[in-house]
């Protein structure tokens, strides 16, 4: 098929190596520390979001696609990179917007899919 | 036997109790499937492409189909047995985001479908989006302060 041709093996690799890093640190996260899957998560999207900002993370979505946008780093990466491109074209106003556009896409889808899922979902057996 | 006086010693106690989780087993596991969430969504995202869309619209689409997957699959009951294997690997990545939100909405559904569901969807997500999204702002207001390009030091 053209698109499997078309496609950069060497990228895909990098991503898998980056994202497996990135979910290593979670996992070490857990085991070593009494962090609930919570608090982990803020620290992702909140580490990803400085990191934006400060425009280090860029470098790591060049450099690996996917694997460092798909983990929540990448969720917070989007957000402060909406809010500092917002501030560009419409000042203070765009602090407030810009972030929540970004990532509007996968905000709704998440509310979306979530309450469907919910919806549909069997009631939990408690059985293991 | 001695009765438990403190929390330290109680703590103490707990530890010498638990087994140890291997820790090294774990971060392989969490490795290779979060390698692999990954990787699925760079393949949508190349196909994406592919078809000629630029590089925002495809992470949206990545972020959407790889939420929207694990919506159903936490709805289906699978999620948590990917999730008890891989630990980290499957909760980092976007696909824990949206599993955050579908459990504890099965969990409550028998409050209703507005309170029980709708209202509990975010025990766990609200904080992530609270300060994710106050962080967003908080940056735009320093960049617009130190309107330079000084503050993108590389």
């Amino acid at each position: 098929m053209d698109f499997f041709q078309s496609m950069d093996w060497m990228q895909l690799i990098r991503c898998f190596i980056v994202g497996g890093i990135i979910c290593i640190i979670g996992q070490i996260l857990i085991d070593k520390t009494k962090l609930t899957p919570a608090r982990i998560l803020v620290i992702f999207v909140t580490t990803g979001a400085i990191l934006g900002g400060l425009g280090l993370y860029q470098h790591l979505v060049d450099f690996a696609g996917c694997g460092a946008t798909v983990p929540l780093t990448g969720f917070g990466n989007l957000l402060a990179k909406g809010a500092i491109e917002e501030v560009k074209t419409s000042g203070l106003l765009g602090a407030f917007i810009g972030g929540t556009k970004a990532a509007a896409g996968g905000i709704a889808a998440a509310i979306f899919f979530g309450y469907i899922a919910s919806l549909i979902a069997k009631p939990k057996m408690k059985k293991q | 036997m001695n009765p438990i006086e403190t929390n330290k010693t109680y703590q103490e106690y707990v530890d010498k109790k638990s087994p140890n989780s291997p820790i090294v087993k774990n971060c392989f596991n969490a490795f290779l499937i979060g390698g692999l969430i990954c990787s699925i969504g760079q393949v949508i995202f190349n196909y994406c492409k592919y078809r000629g869309m630029d590089i925002q619209m495809s992470n949206t689409i990545v972020s959407i189909i790889l939420i929207g997957l694990s919506a159903f699959l936490t709805g289906l009951n699978l999620f948590n047995r990917i999730g008890k294997f891989a630990g980290a690997g499957s909760l980092v990545p976007i696909t824990g985001f949206a599993n955050s939100i579908v459990s504890p909405a099965m969990e409550y559904k028998s409050e209703g479908y507005v309170m029980g569901v709708g209202g509990k969807m975010f025990t766990v997500a609200g904080p992530v989006l609270v300060f994710g999204i106050s962080a967003s702002i908080l940056i735009g207001i320093i960049f617009l302060i130190f309107n330079t390009q000084a503050i993108t030091f590389v």
